[in-house]
């Protein structure tokens, strides 16, 4: 006989037709799988009744791997086999994890590829097979708990992961398994868990700390639809470093040296973050260090010493907040609550500064670990089709810019991170040479200045434009992301009509090694960034001022200018071409400049003469109407 | 006529109420569909209609339409557990056949 479920007035399925739906949080820490049953979203536990499972891994050799619980306490013993905190490798290359903020410490394969693959007992394995072993002990719990297969999941991710790290979640899935009916931000999931949806109109915040990464969300509830205003954060700043940060203090207090093995650092981690749980309820904890790593030591940790080593962590994660409020365009005062997530929300130090912050008390009624994974399940219930309307409509902004490259190797953004879907933008662009009859168009995603270091999405071409001299041509490019995400993109020249487009789907059909290949670098080149910028505009420049006067040479120079003059133009004009060659922005500004002034007689008299050619044969009276 | 509910069944169906806020009782019925005739019906019920049978038993109201009640009389309703999964259980005895899932059955 079959167990059955209530489910709410005019909504019972026929037998077989109730379709099976879970929300799962794939976490850098921790992972949970929520369901839906009798009305009531809620987590599932395994045979033990722990809901949560520690996104670990332990790769035993013969295939055979555990998951979990047991895994995270192999950590100690068995460091290099045993994966955690692998959401930090999603979709990155190798070149990004060098970069990553020293918490990796596994041996990664040297190979041709650039997708990064660890080395265990069991073989290399990547952030993907990782992340999928863990949604597999998360679909089998799921099955075993509901009684049969699944028809669909809703896997959260961070706001701000880009494509990359998008589409290696899914891949994930598919690897386990599963069919993902969507991928949800996390503080959407979160706001729906708060069933802020049946709440009054306003602006809400979600600060999520979660193991390993941090994320700050404007929503804004408008007529029952939840719009998501900015979202900001930091993929490299989580309750692991606030972890590490108690164990440097152990360490140092120990006298254990930085270098020491990693089964005892891992020890150590692991007592630091029980000192720090501890601390939520007491006002200090004893650390004590046993022999059984041949150490004996013990101290005291007092809460206000945890604060002070908590702030400066903490202080970086109002930097973001700051940022979003400012992409948002509000203020604290107009924030209605701020709703907490991710375990190391839990941390009083943490509550405290927050509401400092946005001057509100934050909500921490959801259990913080549990709250993503239960609005997940309630929009998984939804998109199944258990539920018969009042859908919630969650509309989703662009996570990273759509542009165009320009001349030089530049990114015209054309539409800016964090714009709601659907979107559609036009920005007109024009030709550089005269007589240019085609164009190609290079559409790409990213935050970066320069072509080569954001994400190439499609190119195309727009041929048949009338020759024109540079400039003239009128080419409007149009962007449009629709509401699944899907962005084509149109360019058309505006007097002769000619039109060309393509349709790009940056989450699909790329190849691991595409993506990888394609990842972007963080934001953390903004400098660099910008005298790049600044020295690609300026050899830009210089290239058009060159063009524009060979053309003008070439065509009036003889008869306009004496040879002495002609002369001194065409040195310059070797100048300038010699110093466009190099990299001194300056330098190359300085010659643009001179050659401009220089040729300032020259253009004069060919604007008299092209007036006086003009108007040869009329009557003044005839101009001055 | 009867039906009842056990205590199990009884302390879930309160707090799956309790959770949800609102609502007057739970709703049994039976209709005709699934792959071996008939199927349960179990749903929060808002209001009562007028023809409604009312059976209360552990401080729950079961309400059942007149006709269902034919199929319905003398079920227990109970709550159990199949390793990880659990749910209601209708234990009744006018069932015949089910079908191999349990989720239709015959009378």
């Amino acid at each position: 006989m079959a167990l059955l479920q209530i489910s709410e007035p005019g909504e019972a399925t026929a037998p077989h037709q109730y379709r099976l739906a879970v929300g799962i949080d794939l976490g850098t820490t921790n992972s949970l799988v929520a369901t839906v049953r009798n009305g009531k979203a809620e987590t599932l536990p395994d045979n033990n009744g722990q809901a949560i499972l520690p996104s670990v891994v332990q790769y035993l050799g013969d295939n055979k791997l555990v998951v979990g619980e047991a895994a995270k306490n192999a950590a100690v013993d068995d460091p290099y086999n045993t994966i955690g905190s692998v959401k930090r490798l999603m979709g990155r290359s190798m070149a990004d994890i060098k970069k990553l903020s020293g918490a990796i410490k596994y041996d990664f394969v040297d190979t041709e590829s650039n997708v990064p693959r660890i080395k265990t007992r069991g073989g290399a394995v990547s952030a993907v097979e990782v992340s999928a072993a863990i949604l597999t002990q998360l679909k089998r719990r799921a099955e075993q708990a509901l009684g049969d297969e699944l028809s669909g999941v809703v896997i959260t991710v961070p706001a701000y992961f880009d494509d990359a790290q998008r589409q290696a979640s899914k891949d994930a899935a598919k690897l386990a398994g599963l069919k993902v009916l969507r991928l949800l931000n996390e503080p959407t999931a979160a706001a729906v868990a708060y069933g802020l949806d049946n709440k009054a109109e306003g602006i809400h915040v979600v600060y999520d700390l979660g193991g390993g990464t941090f994320d700050i969300s404007i929503l804004r509830l408008n007529r029952g639809v939840f719009e998501v205003m900015a979202t900001a954060g930091n993929s490299a700043l989580g309750g692991d470093d606030f972890d590490q940060v108690i164990a440097q203090w152990i360490m140092q207090q120990a006298g254990i040296a930085d270098n020491s093995n990693q089964s005892l650092i891992r020890y150590v981690s692991q007592q630091a973050c029980a000192a720090k749980e501890v601390l939520s309820q007491s006002e200090q904890v004893e650390i004590v260090l046993d022999g059984a790593m041949g150490l004996s030591w013990h101290g005291v940790l007092s809460r206000s010493k945890l604060n002070e080593l908590l702030d400066p962590l903490i202080k970086k994660t109002l930097i973001p907040c700051r940022r979003a409020l400012r992409d948002a365009e509000v203020t604290q005062a107009e924030i209605e609550d701020v709703i907490m997530v991710g375990g190391s929300t839990r941390m009083l130090r943490v509550r405290e500064r927050v509401a400092e912050f946005f001057q509100c008390e934050p909500l921490v009624a959801i259990d913080p670990d549990k709250v993503v994974a239960i609005g997940a399940a309630v929009q998984a219930h939804t998109l199944v089709g258990n539920k018969s309307d009042d859908e919630i409509l969650l509309l989703d902004v662009i996570p990273l810019s759509l542009g165009i490259e320009t001349m030089g190797g530049l990114v015209e953004k054309v539409i800016y991170r964090n714009t709601t879907i659907p979107a559609a933008k036009a920005q007109d662009f024009t030709t550089f040479k005269d007589g240019q009859t085609a164009m190609s168009i290079h559409v790409l995603q990213g935050e970066r200045e320069l072509v080569s270091d954001n994400r190439s999405l499609a190119r195309f071409e727009l041929r048949g434009i009338p020759p024109m001299v540079a400039g003239a041509a009128r080419i409007r490019v149009t962007f449009q992301v629709d509401a699944d995400g899907l962005l084509s993109v149109t360019a058309r020249e505006q007097t002769s009509g000619v039109e060309s487009s393509v349709q790009v789907k940056p989450s699909y059909g790329l190849e691991d090694a595409e993506i990888a290949q394609m990842l972007t670098d963080s934001l953390s080149h903004a400098a660099q960034d910008v005298a790049a910028r600044n020295l690609c505009e300026q050899k830009v420049a210089a290239e058009r001022v060159v063009l524009a006067l060979q053309s003008a040479l070439k065509a009036d120079g003889d008869r306009l200018l004496s040879a002495a003059e002609r002369k001194n133009l065409d040195a310059g004009l070797r100048h300038l071409q010699e110093v466009a060659q190099g990299n001194d922005h300056a330098a190359i500004k300085l010659a643009t400049e001179r050659l401009n002034e220089s040729s300032t007689e020259f253009a004069a008299r060919r604007m008299n003469d092209s007036i006086r050619s003009a108007m040869a044969g009329h009557n003044v009276d005839e101009f001055s109407e | 006529m009867s039906i009842t509910l056990t205590e199990a069944a009884a302390q879930r169906v309160i707090s799956f109420m309790t959770n949800r806020g609102k609502g007057v009782g739970l709703r049994l019925a039976v209709k005709t569909t699934g792959c071996s005739g008939m199927a349960y019906v179990m749903e929060f019920a808002d209001e009562f209609q007028p023809e409604d049978k009312i059976f209360e038993d552990h401080g729950v109201k079961l309400i059942v339409d007149p006709k269902s009640l034919i199929y319905l009389d003398g079920t227990e309703l109970d709550y159990g557990k199949e390793g990880l999964n659990e749910g209601f259980k209708f234990n009744n005895p006018n069932v015949k056949g089910e079908c191999g899932c349990g989720e239709s059955f015959t009378v």
